[in-house]
């Protein structure tokens, strides 16, 4: 019983020792007291010395895109550091290129604030920020997509540019034992800003794909990281050329509303393409567009119609849809959301008929 | 036990009984990290220190503790406490005062607290029951031992880097291969003195 005892209190008093020791050393030698950052030579914020630059930033609700958390694994948490970060590290090496390490940017997760700190970061990142969503709805609308309804807290509000995205924070669930970000662009339009809606198609062994498929149920917790991304609406006298297939259609949608709500009657050419009949969604929204927006037209195929779908029309894909009722792109903008391939060979279809470069927006599913 | 001279306890860490070479012991860090001179000298600095600290911290530990206690059984656990407490320790002030050498150690540090040649020094200096000087001298000379192979397979490695390997041995393979080779090459020390 004694050697039980002894053991017992030993093990525990030198494990004691050492760990107030470090705490010790933690409070004391790791603590580098309060330290400015400077954001963009605009905004100042009070930040604890000797954190981490992202979890800095995360404290202050400025959200940098981490899909990794901050293990330093996955390279998305870039910032430049203009003044005070130090040298680059060796753990950083990996992922910032030869430009990168030139122009100062630093993985923001393994980047300490150690002295007074100068950094720059996308404008609309500040206004990013993380939500806490109840689910209102999530209910399938073709055979493998679901609509995603999701409520915020009284209160509170999202802002955000039409064809932006969001980022879900994946749960653990059996079969899944880490917390992944996956991004999803949002459906509603931005004047909707207590409720978003999203279009999640199931991908096979898709983390989240299957979270939101097979678990998720009305009135459970969401959290939602957002609005990101340079794909939105822009303002202009340009024809619009809109190209999506799939879950694709969601932010071309956040755009549609978004021009149904302000009466914005550009021209508008709306390019869909599904395999069959069954997978078309979202139609009667369409149909009211068609209704409502005079200069608003949509095109669809079906590139693998059944029997059942008795269907007359088109069976080409986007691409040859394009080529087909679109003859010249001057003075035309394009908006196109889905695989990386239809978005390549859409870009082409587009230039080919003379559509410039720099006026096609794209948002790829990757 | 004879009374060795802990000068002979050094060298003989340094060659005849080398950590990697005789007891291979800390391999896992020496095949990753030993394909360049500069970044292994670095890690091998770091072992070094960390060796020489833990050596001591770990014998006080073991005889003003463990032993008057009657709990020696319990000297692998405590000592990979320790071994991690003062990796992390050294972690901090080397970040807080010398950020030169925290740059250059950085990623190294944490690794060396899962370095086995650290624990092993601590366990081989307990069985072979050295005294507190023979066992700081275990510990230096055990670092530089494993700094001098670990920069030597560097130095190798450097030399074929762009010499034809079978694809299947690249890496890791043909650095193994090497290690054995320089393990027999070191066998020649052994002849000089005996430590066990």
């Amino acid at each position: 019983m004694n050697d039980i005892l002894t053991t017992v209190i030993s093990i525990s008093a030198i494990s004691g020792t050492l760990a107030l020791l470090l705490s010790i050393a933690n409070r004391t030698i790791a603590n580098y007291g309060d330290k400015k950052m400077l954001i963009n030579n605009e905004k100042e914020l009070i930040v604890d010395g000797g954190d981490t630059l992202l979890s800095s930033l995360i404290e202050n609700e400025i959200f940098i895109p981490s899909a990794c958390g901050g293990k330093g694994s996955c390279g998305y948490c870039k910032v430049k550091v203009l003044e005070g970060g130090g040298e680059v590290l060796p753990t950083e090496l990996g992922y910032l290129t030869k430009e990168d390490q030139d122009g100062g940017v630093r993985l923001s997760c393994q980047c300490k604030v150690k002295e007074d700190i100068s950094i720059e970061i996308p404008e609309e990142l500040f206004n990013v920020k993380q939500y806490d969503y109840t689910v209102k709805q999530n209910n399938l609308v073709n055979s493998t997509i679901k609509h995603l309804v999701l409520d915020l807290p009284a209160g509170k509000e999202i802002d955000f540019k039409p064809g932006q995205y969001i980022q879900i924070l994946t749960p653990t669930y059996k079969g899944n034992d880490e917390e992944v970000y996956r991004a999803y662009s949002l459906a509603s339009p931005p004047s909707q800003k207590h409720t978003i809606e999203l279009f999640i198609g199931l991908i096979p062994e898709g983390i989240c794909t299957t979270y939101v498929h097979t678990l998720l149920k009305e009135g459970q917790k969401l959290t939602v990281v957002g609005p990101f991304g340079d794909f939105y609406y822009r303002e202009s006298e340009r024809e619009m050329v809109m190209v999506a297939i799939g879950t694709g259609m969601a932010p071309i949608m956040s755009i549609l509303r978004h021009m149904h709500e302000n009466k914005i009657h550009r021209k508008c050419t709306f390019f869909f393409s599904a395999r069959n009949k069954q997978e078309l969604y979202m139609m009667d929204k369409i149909a009211e567009f068609e209704k409502d927006m005079p200069n608003f037209k949509f095109i669809y195929s079906l590139t693998r119609a059944t029997d059942e779908d008795q269907w007359e029309g088109d069976k080409v894909r986007v691409p040859d849809l394009i080529k087909k009722y679109l003859e010249n792109g001057a003075n035309k903008e394009a908006y196109m959301c889905g695989s990386p391939k239809m978005i390549d060979s859409a870009a082409e279809a587009l230039v080919e008929i003379g559509m410039e470069e720099a006026f096609i927006y794209y948002d790829k599913f990757e | 036990m004879l009374e060795i001279n802990p000068l002979i306890i050094f060298f003989a860490a340094i060659f005849t009984n080398n950590m990697i070479m005789s007891n291979f012991l800390g391999m896992c860090s020496f095949i990753a990290v030993s394909s360049e001179i500069k970044t292994s000298l670095s890690l091998g600095q770091a072992v070094t220190f960390v060796l020489t600290f833990t050596t001591l911290l770990n014998y006080m530990v073991y005889h003003y503790i463990l032993v008057p206690l009657g709990i020696e059984y319990l000297r692998y656990i405590v000592f990979i406490i320790v071994i991690a407490a003062f990796t992390q320790l050294v972690e901090m002030i080397i970040d807080r005062y010398f950020p030169t050498l925290y740059h250059a150690l950085g990623i190294f540090l944490p690794l060396i607290t899962v370095n086995c040649a650290i624990l092993g020094v601590s366990l081989f200096m307990i069985i072979r029951d050295y005294n507190l000087m023979q066992s700081l001298a275990f510990g230096v000379g055990s670092g530089l031992g494993w700094t001098l192979a670990i920069v030597t397979m560097a130095g190798i490695r450097q030399k074929i880097k762009n010499n034809p390997i079978p694809k299947g041995l690249e890496g890791p393979g043909i650095t193994l291969i090497i290690t054995g080779l320089m393990a027999l090459a070191f066998i020649g020390f052994s002849g000089i003195v005996q430590i066990q």
